[in-house]
């Protein structure tokens, strides 16, 4: 393999793991934020012990995002320098206001948040949940204008090969920088949503049936019945801006080869790029052109438009932004079901809590981190439906990657592979040994009684 | 723009200076919380947990100065970035692998089932360790101009260990700062110990880099420079000297003076930097690549100087807040 193909593995595989934690901190930190609100206005001891449950995974999920996203600043300048030389006039003031306007500020009030409750006053330790809360929403902003822009480039022109900013505004909001940023917020919302209901269920199931996990759980829940159809609005959204933009990267993930009206909505099909076809095709007539142009004849572009005169093809590899999307799809809708059924239930005869079957606890469960799924499933989407492009149109991937050799990136990237899957592992196993600690169980032993009897229902992840 | 005067001059000037100020930031913050982890097992697990609580509230923000002094090298020299951290590629993977076990080692040893916590200790060590060398052997090469060869390589493996044992001294001054009792009492030894490797690396390191190029060996040893310079060396070795004292009069009965050894091993590793910094204007890339050649445009540094005029001084504060918040001897660390 060469020194192209691995730096993109070690890429993806960075970037994949960073992504996770910050996911999870964007959105916790406004549900810790509103758990201290509650706590504040009711003095209910429910919401505070809330607070001091998930602070802890807060804190844990924080310093991995930190220790990753270090890594992932080192990136440009050991595997991609051409990325910087070309177009480091952008990306490098978008780069340094995401360091100096969020991450100082995350990292210095983190500090006081989770250590100082007792040694500041009540109203600074509640400034100071805002404050890190913002700094993360913050760097997500930053780093996904850097994104976007890599996606739907504006606002610049090029002197002597090099990238140079003309607009700075048009470079901030350019054209896929709204759908972008309200996607993933939604998705960080989403991703927490899930988790805290997840782990809220794994404690009813040992038998903490305490207050605080009661409240947690339902706040999840409603919270994840809210955003879900806001997600697939803003979903349907950010396809109609990629159709715009980039219509090759929109024809892989509906698996359509030629230009054409009344394009089925593909269901399901195994895309086969050299006979240009899709094997097993699972589909209902018409309604891609109906989500695409709002019409049934609409005509939507097919990936046979990008192949040019002597074969190079200019469209990403089909099959696995085609699948990824599906998986991502899927799991909304999945969320979807899952998280209206049990809000139903909370409804049905007033019950809450504890109207929810035990079934859907486990349900739940399994799904506690369907929305990692997801989020990845996404960003797979998006980031293969780029190529061959690493700046859409302006520079190429292979152009950008270092003169490294590859058994170097080679040991780097094993190396990366391995402490990656023990964090991953460790971090699952502590939250849900926190959470059995937390419910004051001898976890182990009840969780071996639940376990035989019990039915399982965990959906495919 | 024109009240810097020529802007393709003065901007790449005034960013070499913030890029130094926040590799310097970073030396003595993350310095400190290093060399606490390269302490931590010397003793028993106690004060072990009193050691990591009093770098506790800062690691984060402390470690957010690497990142600063990353970002601004491949914002404001483009050019050098690249070609410093391909270079560098090996050290750079281990500094990276070492500050996440390092900062991961934290939260799990706190959280993670009791008979798990000497393993997270050990990760603790291994990858404060693995920081530390690391830094040193990225700045021997450097020092050396980026070469391969067997002298460089040599050189660098010293200054790996020098830097570890510079971090494992500041990290000393700040437990004697901010412990009491027995711990500081070890703390007080550890950096007795320890004057003497970084005054030992000290002198290593001033004659060294003369000798790495016929540039820098102008620049110090020809008149009138070195009589200007004379200061420098002079005010190190004095440092020494008070350090030295300090170290041999403490503790004190009322804890005055606690401060004094971190105070002036600050001033020491600030010293030592202007040197190096003289050294190497104005390259970036040493005897390669000038700060002036390897700059961004203009444009996009003279967004950024704007951004960094504005949030910087409120980065000082919060952190001061922070630093205030957290001031006095080590408190056991809660989240309640
Ligand atoms: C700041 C820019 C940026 C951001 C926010 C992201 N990416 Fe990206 N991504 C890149 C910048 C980039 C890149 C530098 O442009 C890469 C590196 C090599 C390449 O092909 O593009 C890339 C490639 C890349 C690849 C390899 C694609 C391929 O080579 O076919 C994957 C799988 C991901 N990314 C995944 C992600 C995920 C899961 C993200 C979620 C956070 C993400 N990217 C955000
Ligand atoms: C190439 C891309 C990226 C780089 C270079 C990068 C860099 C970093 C760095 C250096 C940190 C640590 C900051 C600190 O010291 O406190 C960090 C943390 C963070 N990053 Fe990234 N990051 C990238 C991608 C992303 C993406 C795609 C998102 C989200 C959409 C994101 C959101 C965050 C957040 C919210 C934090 C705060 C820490 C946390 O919550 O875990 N980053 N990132
Ligand atoms: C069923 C509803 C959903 C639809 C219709 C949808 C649609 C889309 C579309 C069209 C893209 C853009 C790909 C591109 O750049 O061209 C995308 C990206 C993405 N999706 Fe979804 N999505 C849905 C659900 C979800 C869910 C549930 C999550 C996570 C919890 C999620 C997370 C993401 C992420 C992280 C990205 C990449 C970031 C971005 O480009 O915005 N999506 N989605």
């Amino acid at each position: 393999m060469d020194t192209l193909i691995l730096s993109r593995i070690q890429f993806g595989a960075n970037i994949s793991f960073h992504i996770l934690f910050p996911t999870i901190t964007i959105a916790l930190g406004w549900l810790l934020l509103f758990f201290k609100l509650r706590f504040n206005s009711t003095q209910d001891g429910k919401w505070m012990e809330a607070y001091q449950f998930w602070v802890k995974i807060f804190a844990l999920t924080f310093a991995l995002g930190v220790v990753s996203g270090i890594t992932m600043s080192f990136q440009f300048g050991t595997n991609w320098p051409g990325f910087m030389e070309k177009v480091g006039n952008i990306a490098g003031p978008l780069l340094a206001y995401e360091i100096l306007t969020a991450f100082f500020l995350e990292a210095v009030f983190l500090g006081i948040m989770l250590f100082g409750f007792s040694k500041v006053p009540n109203w600074l330790h509640t400034g100071a949940t805002v404050l890190v809360a913002f700094g993360t929403t913050m760097s997500a902003f930053w780093i996904l204008v850097l994104n976007s822009w890599m996606h739907t480039p504006a606002g610049f022109e090029l002197r002597d090969g090099v990238v140079h900013a003309t607009d700075w505004m048009a470079i901030i909001f350019n054209p896929s920088m709204p759908y972008r940023l309200g996607h993933k917020l939604l998705a960080s919302g989403l991703t927490v949503a899930f988790l805290v209901a997840g782990i809220s269920a794994f404690r009813m199931l040992i038998g903490d049936r305490g207050a605080s996990v009661r409240a947690t759980f339902k706040t999840a829940v409603v919270l994840a019945a809210v955003l879900m159809p806001l997600q697939i609005l803003m979903g349907d959204k950010h396809g109609l801006n990629t159709l715009e933009y980039q219509p090759q990267k929109v024809a892989a993930m509906e698996g359509n080869w030629e230009t054409q009206g009344n394009v089925p909505l593909v269901l399901f099909a195994i895309p086969d790029e050299e006979t240009r076809e899709n094997h097993f095709e699972v589909a209902i007539p018409n309604v891609a052109s109906l989500i695409l142009t709002h019409s049934f004849d609409g005509v939507v572009p097919g990936l046979n438009d990008f192949v040019a005169e002597d074969g190079t093809k200019m469209h990403p590899p089909v099959a696995p932004v085609f699948y990824s999307f599906r998986i991502m799809v899927g799991i909304g809708f999945l969320m979807l079901a899952v998280s209206w059924a049990a809000v139903f239930f909370m409804l049905r005869k007033r019950r809450g809590v504890e109207g929810v079957p035990k079934l859907m606890l486990w349900g739940f469960l399994g799904m506690t981190f369907s929305g990692w799924v997801a989020t990845l499933a996404g960003w797979y989407t998006t980031e293969i439906g780029r190529q061959p492009w690493l700046v859409e149109g302006v520079l190429t991937t292979a152009a950008a990657v270092g003169n490294v050799p590859p058994s170097m990136v080679l040991s780097s990237l094993i190396g990366y592979l391995v402490i990656y899957a023990v964090l991953l592992v460790a971090y699952i196993s502590v939250i849900f040994y926190l959470a059995r600690k937390a419910s004051n169980k001898t976890g182990e032993t009840l969780w071996a009684q639940l376990k035989p009897t019990a039915p399982i229902n965990q959906p495919a992840e | 723009m024109m009240i810097f005067g020529d802007p393709t001059i003065s901007l790449p000037i005034i960013f070499a200076v913030l890029l130094g100020f926040s590799i310097l930031v970073y030396v003595v913050l993350d310095g400190f919380d290093l060399g606490v982890g390269l302490l931590s097992p010397l003793t028993q697990e106690v004060h072990r947990d009193k050691m990591i609580a009093s770098i506790g509230p800062f690691w984060d923000a402390n470690e957010t100065w690497l990142v600063l002094a990353v970002g601004l090298l491949l914002v404001a020299f483009p050019a050098a970035h690249g070609t410093i951290l391909t270079a560098l590629y090996a050290p750079v993977f281990i500094l990276l692998l070492g500050l996440t076990l390092r900062g991961v080692a934290f939260e799990f040893r706190a959280k993670a089932p009791a008979h798990k916590k000497k393993a997270w200790d050990a990760a603790f060590f291994a990858g404060s360790l693995m920081a530390s060398l690391s830094q040193g052997f990225m700045l021997g090469l450097y020092i050396m101009g980026l070469q391969f060869t067997q002298v460089s390589l040599a050189f660098a493996c010293l200054t790996a260990v020098f830097l570890t044992v510079g971090y494992s001294f500041i990290g000393a001054t700040w437990l004697i700062m901010k412990t009491a009792g027995e711990l500081q009492l070890k703390a007080i030894r550890w950096a007795r110990q320890g004057l003497w490797g970084v005054g030992l690396g000290l002198i290593a390191i001033s004659f060294a880099t003369p000798f790495a190029s016929e540039r820098i060996f102008s620049k110090w040893l020809e008149f009138p420079e070195a009589i200007l310079l004379a200061p420098l060396p002079l005010m190190s070795l004095a440092l020494l000297a008070m350090l030295w004292l300090a170290l041999q009069r403490l503790p004190t009965s009322n804890d005055s003076w606690a401060w004094a050894p971190f105070a002036f091993a600050t001033t020491l590793f600030f010293l030592a930097f202007c040197g190096l910094a003289y050294s190497f204007y104005p390259y970036v890339v040493p005897e390669k690549l000038t700060i002036y050649e390897a700059a961004a445009a203009p444009e996009s540094l003279f967004i950024i100087l704007v951004g960094a005029c504005v949030v910087m001084p409120i980065i000082f504060a919060y952190s001061a807040l922070s630093f205030f918040i957290f001031r006095g001897k080590a408190t056991e660390l809660r989240y309640d």
